[in-house]
């Protein structure tokens, strides 16, 4: 069927169709707001980061501790048990060094997302978060890291009341 | 269970930014699959529609919005949601329409149109992380695959020229695909020197954000034998989808993968995958994925398909060709659009009429697969003759 | 002859105009626990498939089918989305276990409408980018184009389309799970402000949030499990037209078209006589009527008099939205078949408390996918 189509669909316009005004076009920016209410697990995860602390959840049933936090174990499927706290030190399980906005515009300063396995969670319970204070040249698989929390008062209740993660 | 095939396939080009609305690539994909199966609109029973965050076309609901361009005005209409797995699992959906024996033909139709998002097609992937733990921090897309191929690398000791070969092979094998977007001749140090975007992942190692649709007509054994001569049978179907805490998960292998390759496997009987399928197109969008998923699809050995990849077992004449048609990174990846793209290739492979993309030798029986989500969900599909 | 296939558990989220405690993820678990627990099953060990309904925007998330395998007990298992309403859902469910590749496939849906702070403007977002959606106006006024239209072609009137709301609103008072039961009378319907005339404020069916899962199996496991069947026996769905030009303005021929598909399933021939009651879309007080025709519960034109005659009332000869539909639940978005369903379930084993409805044996939920869609599903229920 393929040897026979000469002629595909589909027609690709490029800059200067828009520039010149042979293509039309029409914009709409959407007005989508929302205020999500972070439920039992996630809300009290908030409320100890703004205490500078970071909690998890303890799932009796196969014994892991969980972070984020949840109030059910997604393994298990049974309600978890307890509150833990989790240390603010942790691994960095892999990284990466980002010079691009999302819109692709290049940064003068790459971002260093990483997954961070953190201390006091069961082995592999990373969350993702920045790294700081290091050279985009040595971070390492492996390294040790620590959070740099703001000051209480700029505490909010969310994930960047941890600015970044520091080698330790 | 009713036996299921596919008789007839169709495209449009991909392309950064196509004239046609959606919904006009949707019927320009649809008509073209009909056609090619000698069928009208007329005949189709029931139709299926794929399509990833309606955040890119910029429509709420954009399955209805589809749903008439995709042939499905005053019929039972369907639309499917697994990220980027989406297009292969609308075959897997029309696949359950018909061997549920409810419907006899399904017209499936996939379409992307990425460019009406403004001013990058990634500002619809912002909003894929969590709210609340994730979102605030400023995440972009590649974020995650650079995380997750940094991961792959470092457990298996892998290097980025292995992986840029993979980005050469199926930006040469583009060359041949008559839709194709970026179809060139590249060395590895093309792919190496290009801009970095996020360590380890530059620019060539990426698939483009494109327009386009594809299609594809199932039906019933008994219509497929009125219709075609030359049906190509669903053998197997399979998907899975892991937990949304994925930086709980080791990102090194991709587990939802196997079980998905294990449930289309099981479907069709097949012991030996390395033995018994004969052209693979698993999920392309960056170079490292193809390898990554070549693994999880339990083709190779964990590790092992960079290997495969630098001994040319992967080529267009290897021993198991994977991605002829040139994949996402040389075809062009219109998300769902794509996924169902490498079902019509291997549609059109098995049926001898890939042209100059042709597999060498008669083969009997190929492989699509899709990924999506946060690094999560595997589709798998085995056609055969 | 295909398996016959049955709804063997069911469970809910308290239906709320807010939910402010719980995230939908910790909604959709308390649901999930609840249909398991009716149906006596372990999702990680007994349960083949899931598929969920949702659209992204309404959840403010893309690529929202990324977050609900974990609350369903369905990690690294066969998960997939419609986007679409429940019933197509339960229809996709039913499938999947009639090619003998699945026996027991759960469905969720769910609405958390309150974490949407802009939903007319999202609403609005559904409509077509390039000739309709520039036009500005309130999404709603689509319904006011339709109603006026409906009424026009059909016959029936205002005044029975404010029968409908003080029917439903009545009806809800009894349930547990509606949020917008009251005592209103006609002058307080035909009274209210005016909205997208001839549509007044009380005619439109007000959000809620509420989450619904189920659990559907294949007849050969049915007597293994602690649930109490009810035979999915017909479906049907159908979408009409995307555009508004080639929208059919006076009848639903969506709900018409998904409804012979049902009825041919379910060797259904003469709707009134071989069904006892309905929950059917009321997202706007004349589609009751509206969709009450498509159904062919009636000749059209005339679905106004039967409402006045009091035959779809509780105590009438065939009830429509016992419940209190959505004008007296609330509307629950992609969840809201699955809420008419749960009530016919509810009904057909006798479960329905102060709403119970004597002697009935089969019945039909159907729905809408409100504006701007022309998609609707209709799916027979029988109790044995």
């Amino acid at each position: 069927m393929t040897v026979r189509i000469k002629e595909w669909p589909g027609t690709a316009l490029s800059s200067k169709d828009f520039e010149t005004g042979r293509v039309l076009t029409v914009h709409h920016k959407p007005k989508a707001e929302y205020r999500w209410d972070a439920g039992v697990a996630i809300g009290r995860y908030l409320r100890e980061l703004k205490e500078g602390r970071l909690i998890a959840r303890r799932c009796n049933a196969c014994g892991r501790i969980l972070l984020p936090p949840r109030m059910f174990c997604e393994e298990c499927f049974v309600p978890t048990s307890e509150w833990v706290f989790v240390k603010d030190t942790g691994t960095v399980n892999t990284f990466s060094i980002c010079h691009v906005r999302w819109d692709m515009v290049r940064l003068k300063d790459p971002q260093l997302p990483a997954v961070i396995n953190v201390d006091g969670a069961s082995p592999g319970m990373g969350i993702l978060h920045l790294l700081g204070e290091v050279r985009p040249e040595d971070v390492r698989v492996g390294m040790r890291v620590q959070a740099v929390w703001k000051s209480p008062e700029e505490r909010e209740g969310a994930i960047t009341d941890i600015k970044y993660w520091k080698p330790i | 269970m009713g036996k299921v095939a596919v008789v007839g396939a169709g495209m449009t080009k991909f392309v950064r930014r196509a004239q046609e609305t959606g919904r006009e690539l949707a019927w320009q994909a649809a008509r073209m699959a009909l056609d090619s199966a000698g069928m009208t609109l007329k005949d189709v029973d029931a139709v299926v529609i794929g399509s990833a965050p309606d955040a890119f076309d910029g429509v709420h609901m954009k399955g209805e919005y589809l749903a008439d361009g995709s042939g499905g005005w005053r019929k039972p209409t369907m639309r499917n949601f697994v990220g980027g797995a989406t297009g292969v699992f609308a075959p897997i959906q029309g696949w359950y329409h018909i061997a549920s024996g409810q419907f006899d033909t399904v017209l499936v139709v996939c379409e992307e149109k990425m460019s009406s998002c403004h001013p990058h097609p990634q500002g619809a992937f912002l909003t894929i992380f969590d709210h609340t733990t994730e979102r605030p921090l400023g995440p972009n897309l590649l974020w995650i695959f650079a995380i997750e191929m940094n991961r792959y690398m470092t457990v298996h000791g892998i290097t980025k020229e292995e992986i840029a070969l993979v980005a050469v092979k199926n930006k040469r094998n583009a060359m041949d695909h008559p839709c194709a977007q970026l179809g060139e001749e590249l060395t590895v140090e093309d792919v190496l020197n290009s801009e970095i975007m996020a360590w380890p992942v530059n620019r060539l190692d990426v698939s483009p954000a494109s327009d386009g649709a594809a299609a594809v007509v199932m039906c019933a054994e008994h219509v497929a034998k009125r219709v075609t001569d030359k049906p190509v049978w669903v053998e197997g179907v399979g998907w899975h989808l892991d937990t949304a805490y994925w930086t709980n998960r080791d990102l090194y292998y991709p587990r939802y993968v196997e079980y998905a390759a294990r449930m289309a496997y099981d479907m069709a009987g097949i012991k030996e995958p390395r033995k018994e399928i004969n052209i693979v197109e698993p999920y392309d969008p960056f170079d490292y994925k193809e390898l990554h998923h070549l693994e999880g699809l339990l083709l190779c050995e964990r590790g092992e398909a960079p290997r495969l990849t630098a001994d040319g077992v992967t080529q267009r004449d290897g021993d198991l060709p994977v991605c002829p048609s040139g994949g996402l990174l040389g075809v062009g990846n219109p998300i769902a659009a794509a996924g169902l793209m490498k079902v019509c290739e291997i549609f059109w492979q098995l049926r001898g009429e890939a042209g100059k993309r042709q597999v060498p030798g008669t083969p009997k029986r190929g492989l699509a697969q899709a990924w999506g989500d946060l690094m999560q969900v595997g589709a798998v599909i085995i056609l055969g003759r | 002859m295909p398996e016959r296939v049955a709804i063997v558990g069911v469970g809910y989220s308290d239906v709320r105009s807010t939910t402010p405690g719980l995230s939908y993820k910790e909604m959709m678990y308390e649901a999930a626990v609840r249909a398991y627990a009716d149906a006596g099953v372990n999702p990680r060990k007994d349960v083949d498939s899931f598929i969920c309904v949702s659209e992204d925007f309404w959840e403010g998330t893309s690529i929202f089918d990324e977050y609900v395998p974990d609350q369903l007990g369905g990690a690294l298992r066969p998960v997939h989305t419609v986007t679409g309403d429940g019933i197509h859902a339960l229809a996709c469910a039913a499938m999947l276990i009639r090619t003998g590749r699945a026996r027991i496939v759960v469905v969720e849906g769910h609405s958390k409408h309150s974490d949407i702070r802009t939903p007319h403007h999202i609403h609005n977002f559904a409509f077509d980018p390039i000739y309709h959606r520039p036009l500005g106006a309130h999404p709603y006024h689509l319904a006011g184009l339709e109603m006026n239209r409906f009424l026009h072609v059909s016959g029936n009137t205002r005044e029975q389309c404010a029968l409908v709301v003080r029917k439903n609103l009545t009806n809800a008072l009894l349930n547990p799970r509606a949020v917008y039961g009251a005592e209103v009378s006609l002058e307080d319907v035909l009274g209210a402000p005016p909205a997208f005339t001839p549509l007044g404020e009380l005619d439109i069916a007000r959000p809620a949030d509420g989450g619904f899962v189920m659990v559907v199996a294949a007849e050969s496991v049915v007597d293994d499990l602690a649930g109490e069947p009810v035979w999915i026996t017909g479906y049907g769905w159908c979408t009409g037209a995307s555009a508004v030009d080639s929208r059919q303005w006076g009848e639903a021929v969506y709900a018409r078209l998904a409804a012979e598909q049902a009825y041919r399933m379910a060797g259904i021939t003469n709707p009134f006589q071989d069904l006892d009651f309905a929950e059917i879309d009321d997202s706007f007080s004349y589609k009751e009527l509206e969709h009450l025709e498509a159904l062919r519960l009636c000749r059209p034109g005339e679905a106004g008099t039967l409402l006045e005659e009091g035959v779809t009332l509780p105590s009438g000869e065939f009830p429509v939205n016992v419940s209190g539909g959505s004008l007296g639940v609330g509307h629950l978005l992609e969840a809201t078949g699955l809420h008419r369903v749960y009530e016919v379930v509810l009904q057909l084993r006798g479960q329905a408390g102060p709403i119970q409805l004597a002697e009935v044996e089969r019945g039909l939920a159907q729905s809408w996918r409100n504006l701007p869609t022309t998609t609707g599903c209709v799916i027979i229920l029988e109790r044995s």
